[in-house]
């Protein structure tokens, strides 16, 4: 089976654009990682487009009638805070299958204001607040918990987490935030759940990405200068849980993940570079380091205690800024962590460039469940 | 006579709470006679060993211990806060989720694996036809 690697991608600086529509972001995405890979619309073979908020509405089709419509076969994915990982990753399977050399990826999201999620719905009277809450912060805050249960992580070790990526952001233009917040700010920010403050939740944002995707053959024919290979790709759901009927479980789904992404790269944890995971609050960060077999069991807190994962650390997390403040443009983001990760292996990272990455891993989770993680390795 | 006004006893808040005509409401889970697992609600087949229609109701304990929480300072329009949004895990099996009262809604009181216990209460929100349910709530229990 070929090998396929990344020519070309980009992405717009999140934000909000409530007077933009949905395929002009995604377009604008496509174009950009078009150019990058020096390639035009008219070479795709397939798109693969990601968006939860209009899945029924085939946006892919619509960015096309934006960029170019050239009657190529599109799928349009929707697999929660997944969509864009996932959209990635059929457009990878397409090229390993050797059905096409050329496929675009984008993930594209616009999001309103606030919370997210909720209890129950079903019949009778709405269950939120009344048998606990289901929102994406509470459902977060009780993930933290049960760390907190085993291994006494504190409310300050979570909070660090938003330290750390808010100080990273200040290094990314294109994240929605370039903004310090000190310990003692972050912590004392407004409550959400605890322990989930305001500033340890992610931005709701507006936001775009995309990628070109190339066999072996295409790529060499083309020039491998900038390119970058993708080593793994393996999507999970969610395996029987004793308590996930009232508790999304994000640990189990992400380790079989990892597990089978190591086994598909010939990497193991230590091999890697940089890692854009799924910090949709700060509480999750903690627990994917794990996860991610970053450090042992238990150890979580003492790496963000001593800093392994700030930039300049043995293992940087999220030098982007993460969820938390480039922002979560839901199905765009799994095709950010890609542009990310390609960014640094490809030494074009500017301020945060982690120095010398070969390999790096993007994590996304969506609740319900579905994980993707991408092994990137520098291809020349 | 009356069979389109509201109902003349309360609802269940959720299908899994049992209302005996004669007795105290209880919760009541679905074992798999195969592996032992317990759900809330009904599957055509266990989620963890796929086994088909081998389900059988057991009654849930009222007592159980504090798994995790959190503490919810901001929710939708119209839902009061702070709460105690709590997972429990029953005596003898199973794991419900519910608001956490009779408690300072502090992480300085809650304390994790805390014993709790179940008490039913009529809900303080009724449906758009006037129905009043019947729901569940977890407090501290002495040990």
């Amino acid at each position: 089976m070929s090998d396929v690697y990344i020519l070309g991608t980009d992405m717009i600086k999140f934000g909000r654009f409530p007077d933009r529509t949905i395929p002009d972001l995604g377009a604008e995405a496509a174009l950009l990682a078009l150019k990058d890979a020096g390639l035009t619309i008219q070479d795709m073979e397939a798109f693969y487009c990601g968006n939860l908020g209009q899945a029924n509405a085939m946006v892919g089709q619509r960015i096309l009638q934006e960029i170019g419509q050239t009657g190529v076969p599109v799928v349009n994915t929707a697999n929660a805070c997944a969509t864009g990982a996932t959209a990635f990753r059929e457009g990878w399977m397409a090229i390993k299958a050797g059905v096409y050399d050329l496929v675009l990826v984008v993930g594209v999201e616009q999001m309103g204001r606030g919370l997210l999620g909720g209890a129950g719905g079903g019949k009778g009277i709405p269950k939120e607040g009344l048998l606990g809450s289901g929102t994406m912060p509470s459902v977060f805050a009780e993930a933290g918990m049960e760390h907190a249960r085993k291994y006494g992580t504190t409310f300050e070790q979570f909070a660090k987490v938003s330290v750390k990526n808010h100080h990273h952001s200040t290094m990314n233009p294109k994240a929605r935030y370039q903004i310090e917040t000190p310990l003692e700010e972050v912590m004392n920010a407004e409550m959400i759940s605890y322990p989930n403050t305001k500033l340890m939740c992610s931005v709701n944002v507006d936001g775009s990405a995309a990628a070109v995707l190339a066999s072996e053959k295409k790529a060499k024919e083309l020039g491998l200068g900038r390119a970058v290979k993708v080593r793994a790709s393996a999507l999970t759901s969610d395996p029987w849980q004793e308590r996930d009927l009232v508790m999304p479980d994000v640990n189990t789904c992400t380790r079989k993940a990892a597990q089978t992404a190591y086994e598909m790269a010939g990497v193991g944890p230590e091999d890697i570079d940089l890692v854009e995971l799924h910090d949709c609050f700060a509480t999750a960060e903690i627990l994917h380091y794990e996860n991610l077999g970053l450090c042992g069991d238990g150890e979580a807190g003492k790496m963000i205690d001593e800093g392994h994962t700030a930039l300049g650390g043995k293992t940087p997390v999220n030098v982007s800024g993460g969820l938390l403040s480039k922002g979560h443009p839901l199905g765009a983001t799994g095709v950010a962590n890609i542009y990310e990760v390609t960014t640094h292996l490809r030494g074009e990272a500017d301020k945060r460039q982690v120095e010398g990455a070969r390999i790096g891993m993007t994590h996304v989770i969506g609740l319900g469940s579905a994980c993707a993680i991408h092994v990137l390795e520098k291809a020349s | 006579m009356a069979e389109e006004a509201a109902a003349s006893k309360p609802l269940p808040v959720v299908p899994y709470l049992k209302i005996p005509d004669d007795g105290e409401p209880y919760l009541e889970g679905l074992k798999c006679n195969a592996c032992g697992a317990i759900y809330l609600t009904e599957r055509r087949a266990c989620s963890k060993c796929g086994t088909v229609d081998d389900l059988t109701p057991i009654r849930l304990s009222d007592k159980g211990e504090l798994y995790v929480f959190s503490i919810i300072h901001r929710s939708f329009p119209g839902i009061e806060v702070p709460y105690v949004s709590a997972v429990v895990d029953l005596e003898g099996g199973g794991t419900v989720k519910g608001n956490l009262i009779n408690i300072d809604p502090t992480p300085e009181a809650v304390k994790l694996g805390m014993p709790i216990e179940l008490t039913y209460k009529i809900a303080p929100r009724k449906d758009k036809e006037g129905n009043e349910y019947l729901t569940y709530y977890f407090q501290p229990r002495s040990q």
